[in-house]
């Protein structure tokens, strides 16, 4: 047992807290946050030397990242500020940032807590999205490695306990699932890119290609034929780079349950929602673009870049409106799941309708 | 008693007919429902598909096992099929879509699934309606030709989910059900069934 699995059996034991300030917290529609916050809660005070000295110069908010955070927390009218984590985090546990917001940078509402952890795609347990909970609740996550290789100069195969000593940043970013429904969900982790400098990429790398774990022992899914198990998932190295691209170790303030891909998870928020790869234990640098498992399984409707796109239809479905969990009726969807301004440029001349 | 054996299968048919549409209200009073209108839509849908099939199988039923009873439930077997694929089509037109008939427009074109689960439904509509007695005597001969449209509705059923799954391994299966109804029914197929069966039972009455 490590400090890892103490922390979230404590986190269990305090979600119900987190499901009471939810819904009171709802800021009111018209109190739109103007602009996207990727905030800091206490986690990276505490930590502020780490991720100053960790970031780097490219990530432009960097260096007023506490100072964004507080300013994101005066601005919600809604009085008393977010419980802060009650967990102490062991020596080795994650410092997560509490939820700082009650919507997303575009005025959208966080999905519940309840309704993320209970309505997951997660095809290795099963197919069927609300037994995904059950099925994955005894699901190993401490022990865990990740091994990242391939063509980089200093592979490295890190604990998860190391992942969690990277400053954990919250990102609120829109969830849109290839099956026309989505979600608002307020992820909690670092920049994929953060832990790629790490293992120095060579100049040959031009992907990255991301595995699930294989166990049909623990995966009951994994036991049906139909698919290439294990799941695998690549970037393209600019949109692995990207400051949006992070690895997830947790939501809503605390560590990732089973569902949503614990202990660790990839989270691509301009691409559907089956490329951002769950419970990864493998990454690699690869020269030629990873062939994913979707892509294995149906090439003609599952293409590698799967960027959401209303004008691009799934060849069974339309991609052009999505729904809300939460609500009824539809919403339209929004090229590059509202993400446009931060990624189009990495597809400049790219035709997105033959590379979906 | 088969008087009785038939009053209880009608019983059985309407409440377990009445099952799904009660147990999806009760799940939606108790909040139950994560995303309400697409689980109003797939239980609709699948419980039309399991009621279109199970009034498929009376005849066969009685094919293979000379249970005549079930006939007496084939009726009403339909019409809740039928009333289970409006209820999916309502939801789709109204609860999803809104009424919103140019995003329909754009749904039924992007979507194929969705026009040939609407032609299913079409195909439905006159068999519904003329499921009454009254109409039956009026159209004589040709009810039954008309009724045998239930063939091609099951079969644009099977196709229309098999299209709108992500994983066809499920919808297959049903697929596997119905053709192996349709199949009892070819001619020829049904009589030699009906020889063995008759063959069987007179070498059982020799035997004891």
């Amino acid at each position: 047992m490590g400090a890892g699995s103490k922390y979230r059996e404590l986190d269990n034991g305090d979600k119900y807290i987190m499901i009471k300030i939810n819904p009171s917290e709802i800021t009111p529609e018209h109190v739109y946050l103007s602009r996207r916050k990727f905030m800091v809660g206490i986690g990276a005070l505490l930590t502020s030397s780490l991720v100053l000295s960790a970031c780097g110069g490219d990530l432009s908010q960097s260096p007023e990242r506490s100072e964004g955070s507080g300013e994101g927390l005066s601005k919600g009218p809604q009085e008393p500020s977010p419980t802060p984590p009650t967990a102490e985090p062991g020596p080795d546990g994650p410092v997560f940032p509490t939820v700082s917001a009650t919507t997303d940078e575009l005025g959208e509402k966080l999905t519940s807590y309840e309704v993320v952890i209970q309505y997951n795609n997660y095809y290795e347990f099963t197919t069927n999205k609300e037994r995904v909970a059950f099925l994955a609740q005894d699901f190993k996550t401490s022990p865990w490695k990740v091994e990242v290789g391939g063509l980089v100069h200093k592979p490295k195969t890190f604990d998860i306990d190391d992942l969690y000593k990277l400053p954990q940043e919250e990102r609120i970013y829109r969830l849109r699932c290839v099956e026309a429904w989505s979600m608002v969900i307020p992820w909690v982790g670092f920049p994929l890119a953060k832990l790629l400098k790490e293992v120095e990429p060579m100049a040959e790398a031009k992907y990255v290609r991301f595995e699930t774990l294989y166990d049909p022992d623990q995966m009951p899914g994994q036991k049906s034929g139909g698919y290439n198990w294990p799941y695998v998932e690549g970037l393209r190295m600019d949109e692995a780079m990207h400051d949006l691209t992070i690895l997830a170790t947790g939501l809503y303030g605390k560590s990732l349950l089973p569902q949503n891909g614990a202990p660790v998870r990839l989270v691509v928020p301009w691409k559907y929602g089956f490329k951002s790869i769950k419970s990864v234990v493998k990454i690699d640098l690869v020269e030629e673009m990873p062939v994913s498992l979707w892509m294995a399984t149906a090439p003609h409707e599952y293409g590698f870049y799967a960027n959401v796109n209303p004008e691009v239809p799934h060849p069974r479905w339309s991609q052009a409106t999505e729904r809300r969990i939460g609500e009824f009726g539809r919403r339209e969807t929004l090229l590059f799941n509202g993400y446009a301004e931060e990624v189009a440029d990495l597809y400049a001349g790219l035709d997105l309708k033959k590379w979906y | 008693m088969r008087k009785l054996k038939t009053r209880w299968l009608q019983i059985l048919t309407h409440v377990a007919a009445l099952l799904p549409l009660a147990w999806l209200l009760w799940d939606y009073w108790q909040g139950r429902l994560i995303d309400p209108v697409r689980e109003i839509t797939t239980r609709t849908g699948k419980a039309a598909l399991i009621l279109l099939i199970l009034s498929l199988a009376c005849t066969p039923i009685n094919i293979l096992l000379g249970f005549k009873q079930v006939l007496r439930v084939r009726r009403a077997l339909g019409l809740y099929a039928f009333m289970y694929a409006s209820l999916h089509f309502l939801t789709f037109v109204g609860l999803d879509y809104g009424f919103d008939f140019d995003l329909l427009g754009q749904g039924i074109l992007d979507q194929r699934y969705v026009l040939v689960g609407f032609a299913a439904g079409l195909l439905l509509l006159p068999l519904a309606i003329t499921s009454t007695q009254a109409w039956q005597k009026r159209l004589g001969k040709n009810w039954r030709r008309l009724h045998r449209l239930v063939y091609q509705a099951s079969i644009l059923a099977i196709v229309h989910f098999t299209w709108l799954a992500k994983d066809n391994r499920g919808p297959l299966r049903y697929g596997a059900v119905v053709a192996l109804l349709l199949i009892v029914r070819i001619p020829g197929i049904r009589k030699a069934i009906s020889d063995a069966r008759y063959w069987l039972k007179t070498r059982q009455k020799a035997t004891r």
